[in-house]
């Protein structure tokens, strides 16, 4: 029992990314129509955010300690990096909360990201054939990659959460099992949290708010909307930034669960895509409920003794392939998904 | 209807092809492995554009056959025998078998889940390859040659030797011919004739498929499928069909990439090399007979060349700009070769799908035609 | 027996009625229309004549072979052929590719891979297809694109298309829709001479009364989801019925 529970807030955090990434692929499908192949290339973006500030926080005044010598006799070099030389403690606390922090950083850029994406790309393609869409944002996923690994480097970048969070915490012993049975790391508790608050407010957003409700009013018909002398146009450009910054803060604050590398946009975004489908095409609830149910589900089937029984069928490491059986078989038997309308995907 | 002169492309085809080792060496490329590459990439996406070029459906899953086709091939010269025939056999087979399975369940959606669904299919092969198949795949190493494999045909290679492989006796990597020709040295191998041989084969039956009223069927089913359907035509055992045909053209293309080099890699299935021959096709041109090719050899020429230059290389080709303006030059332009060559080649997609649809072909036609006109005003 | 018979259709929309209990028999070689009032049901009911909606209830025979529930191609090949609101013609391919099509699934049914067989080298689907476009006066236009026809043509080409099968039925949902009038008058000529030079059974929906008077030898009134009235066109004009739901609001 322990042990299950174990693997079901384990697939929490993996389920939150993936939650994240669906709910802002279904907001631009829903809204624009169309399939943004670069949306993982947002989320990665976001996580360089994340590494892009820290960097810039820790531009260091380079000192040299003439009591000291390095390894090979030379006057020890001592950086320190400029934010503590003028704040002292405080500036070590901002270095060291600086993931959390980037966030004020990543909101603005990744909105400034997507308008610009949106206004300067893909409104030319809302005529164009579907194929020519997933195209060119394929294309521009490629150079988002590229100039990103131009950048920083084909290799993963650490990032560490703050202080303050390193460790676990025993839910076990809390819910009354024995201790450390159940631990689960701080900071992906926070992040599921920080998940949860966001896909909460993106859906407050679209439901009590006015602008919210044309958003919603153009998804279900877009035309009709726009005859009733509502810019629809300029309140999907602004969907697209939001949508751009939900998978934006998804990438920072999976930072340290994960260190970023360029390529992290791709892996992610074949599966969100693998979530929507399942979730259903354009439901927003669908796309959440789907993503935290898959990652649970790659979580409990990479249990030993779950891999052991594949296994012994001639399927070892399940776990890499569940949510694609998954997709598969949801696709065969209830082609709409798990919330989709009726219509969608059944013809 | 248009008259089409078949015979004469068919035969211009296939003397390009077969001087290629001539005709490339002033280009630097005429080097047996890339030009093995370029018709082995050749084939891949000739396959590929009967699908998409023809019916309109955008798959990402062909990585998957392709390397279907290299581990089917490589077992063939584990098992079997080294000559390459029973591999190519075993690996067009092969790649057949799972396109139908993929293509049945895929097709039977459209447009962009039918996208979507490849992309997840190629994600799964390739996750398959990398660990759930080890047994089959070897997992990440990938799967090699070894010295105790049966190899039941064939007789035992000297002791502590891994045999290579072979077309009934001549060695695929032999260079048979080593003439010097204008100051060029040439090098003509049979591992590159036996590839440009199937290319021709492929050009041919992808050009009697264009012809045929069965391509014309797939042509309709990008055009109008409501009317198609109207017209007592059901879409989609023509689609599937399709959908085999190319995976088996990719097999055959991986099968001939395992008779280069005989070791199959999991990272031979990631959608990434599927995502590669999407952009060859529609780089070259989509849904032309010659497109593909062009579009292949294209970026096969571009990574080998791009993906060499280093920042020594780029200061001696600016050495001549004065000062700061030399390093400024080469600092912009070194992300984009060498290691970051992708780089081009994304910017190079994203501008042929925004400006230039049609693809090179279609873009070499304009500007001929653009020639012409001016060519008339001043006469 | 008629060659299509319709009998108690009956189909729900939420808790709007759309189609109810409406029963029809066509004759053969009969030019049926079928009129009504906007939301009258006509597309419901056109819709569950070639598959697309499945009515609650009810049955539709073509030659005493059940139609609902099949797909639009296992209906085409039955022998019934249609033409849209809007032409749906293969606007990337020739007027003369165009017509080969349907000739092709006409003889070699719903699937066939002849991959190896040249289209330029079978000279009897192309002269089937020459012929027909011909008929339609467009002999001229062969190698021209679909999608670079006037409307006019391409309503043509799409009559063309369904002819070279030659259908037993053919469907025509408001085939004068946003036509200028000298346009309209020129597809009542063309159905007129199809009709009279093939005796093909054509059931039409239409909108607008000129057309419908000027072509119909059988009118049924359909208002509200039901059949009001059946009749010849003098009859019609005339119904009680009809003129309370329908002539009311529309100039004859």
């Amino acid at each position: 029992m322990d042990a299950l529970l174990l693997q079901f807030i384990n697939g929490l955090d993996k389920g939150s990314a993936y939650a994240l990434i669906a709910l802002g692929l279904t907001l631009i499908f829903g809204t624009l129509g169309v399939v943004n192949f670069a949306h993982g290339a947002l989320f990665m973006l976001g996580a360089f955010c994340a590494v892009t500030f820290s960097k810039i926080l820790s531009i260091a005044q380079i000192t040299i300690d003439p009591t000291k010598t390095d390894f090979l006799g030379n006057p020890l070099k001592v950086k320190t990096p400029y934010i503590e030389v003028w704040f002292g403690d405080f500036g070590t606390a901002l270095l060291d909360w600086s993931v959390p922090l980037s966030i004020a950083m990543a909101i603005p850029v990744m909105i400034l990201i997507g308008i610009t994406m949106e206004r300067g790309l893909i409104k030319h393609f809302y005529n164009r054939p579907h194929a020519d869409q997933i195209l060119v944002t394929f294309g521009l996923a490629i150079v988002i990659q590229e100039i990103i690994k131009a950048f920083f480097g084909a290799n993963p970048i650490p990032q560490a959460a703050p202080q303050a969070f390193f460790g676990s915490m025993d839910i076990g012993v809390m819910i009354g099992f024995a201790q450390d049975t159940i631990i689960y790391p701080y900071w992906r508790l926070i992040y599921f949290a920080f998940s949860v608050s966001i896909i909460a407010g993106v859906f407050a957003f679209l439901r009590f708010t006015t602008f919210g409700m044309v958003v919603r009013a153009g998804m279900a018909d877009r035309e009709t909307v726009g005859l009733l002398g509502i810019n629809i146009d300029r309140r999907f450009t602004i969907m697209f930034g939001v949508a751009a910054a939900v998978a934006g803060l998804a990438g920072v604050m999976y930072t340290p669960i994960n260190p970023p590398n360029y390529q992290m946009g791709m892996d992610f975004l074949v599966l969100s895509f693998v979530v929507v489908v399942v979730g259903g095409m354009g439901s927003l609830p669908g796309a959440v409920l789907a993503g935290f149910l898959l990652g649970v589900l790659e979580s409990f089937a990479s249990m030993p003794e779950i891999k052991n029984f594949f296994a012994g069928v001639g399927l070892p490491a399940i776990d890499q392939i569940i949510i694609y059986l998954v997709a598969v078989i949801v696709l065969l038997v209830r082609p709409r998904g798990l919330l989709g309308k009726a219509g969608i995907m059944e013809d | 209807m248009a008259k089409y002169n078949d015979k004469r492309t068919l035969l211009i085809f296939a003397i390009i092809v077969l001087l290629a080792p001539v005709l490339l060496a002033p280009t630097g490329a005429a080097y047996p492995d890339l030009m093995q590459r370029f018709a082995i990439y050749g084939i891949f996406a000739i396959g590929f554009n009967i699908l998409f070029g023809l019916t309109g459906y955008l798959s990402f899953g062909h990585a998957a056959f392709l390397g279907v086709g290299s581990y089917a091939a490589v077992w063939m010269f584990k098992l079997l025998t080294m000559n390459i025939i029973p591999a190519l056999i075993l690996a067009v087979v092969m790649a057949g078998i799972f396109s139908l399975i993929i293509g049945y369940i895929s097709l039977r959606r459209s447009g962009i889940y039918f996208s979507i669904l490849t992309l997840a299919f190629a994600q799964m092969s390739y996750n398959m390859a990398y660990s759930v198949l080890t047994p089959l795949t070897n997992g990440e190493t990938g799967l090699q040659l070894r010295l105790d494999d049966p190899r039941i045909l064939d007789a035992a290679p000297p002791e502590g030797t891994l045999p290579s492989t072979n077309f009934f006796g001549l060695e695929m990597k032999e260079v048979f011919w080593n003439p010097t020709f204008l100051g060029y040295e040439l090098q003509f191998n049979y591992g590159f004739y036996v590839s440009a041989l199937l290319l021709i084969l492929s050009f041919y039956i992808a050009m009697r498929i264009f012809r045929s009223p069965f391509g014309m069927m797939l042509r309709a089913i990008k055009t109008n499928q409501t009317r198609l359907n109207y017209t007592g035509i059901s879409s989609r055992p023509y689609t599937l069909a399709a959908f085999v045909i190319s995976g088996m053209f990719a097999g055959l293309a991986g099968g001939l990439l395992a008779t280069m080099d005989p070791l199959a890699g999991a990272e031979r299935m990631q959608w990434t090399v599927g995502g590669e021959v999407v952009l060859m096709v529609v780089l070259g041109g989509l849904g032309t007979l010659t497109g593909p090719i062009l579009g292949a050899v294209f970026i096969k020429y571009l990574e080998n060349i791009l993906s060499k230059i280093n920042e020594v290389v780029l200061q001696g080709w600016f050495a001549f700009l004065p000062g700061w303006t030399e390093g400024f030059v080469v600092a912009i332009v070194y992300p984009f070769v060498g290691k970051g060559w992708h780089l081009t080649l994304g910017a190079l997609f994203m501008i042929v799908v925004i400006f230039l649809p049609g693809g090179l072909v279609d873009g070499s036609k304009r500007i001929g035609k653009l020639f012409r006109r001016i060519a008339k005003r001043e006469a | 027996m008629g060659i299509l018979e319709v009998s108690n259709v009956n189909k729900h929309f939420g808790g709007l009625h759309a189609l109810n209990n409406v029963d029809l028999n066509i004759d053969k070689g009969s030019l049926h229309a079928i009129i009504g009032p906007n939301g009258a049901g006509k597309s419901t009911f056109l819709n569950c004549l070639i598959g697309k909606l499945k009515p609650d209830t009810g049955s539709v025979l073509f030659e005493g072979q059940a139609v609902l529930g099949k797909k639009p191609h296992q209906i085409n090949q039955l022998g019934i052929s249609r033409v849209f609101q809007t032409p749906e013609i293969f606007t990337e391919m020739t007027v003369l590719e165009n017509v080969m099509i349907p000739c092709y699934a006409h003889r070699d049914g719903a699937f066939k891979i002849n991959a190896f067989a040249r289209v330029s080298k079978d000279s009897e689907i192309r002269d089937q297809a020459e012929h027909v476009l011909n008929d339609m006066g467009m002999n001229g236009k062969l190698n021209m694109r679909g999608g670079a026809l006037s409307r006019g043509d391409k309503r043509r080409l799409e009559m063309a298309m369904c002819l070279v099968q030659e259908p037993k039925l053919l469907l025509l949902d408001e085939p004068t829709a946003g036509m200028a009038r000298a346009d309209t008058n020129d597809t009542i000529n063309l159905l007129k001479h199809i009709s009279e030079s093939r005796g093909i059974t054509m059931v039409i929906i239409e909108h607008d009364m000129h057309v419908v008077f000027s072509l119909a030898t059988t009118i049924s009134v359909l208002a509200q989801g039901a059949i009001i009235a059946e009749d010849t066109p003098e009859n019609i004009k005339g119904h009680p019925k009809v003129r309370e739901a329908y002539l009311g609001e529309a100039e004859v």
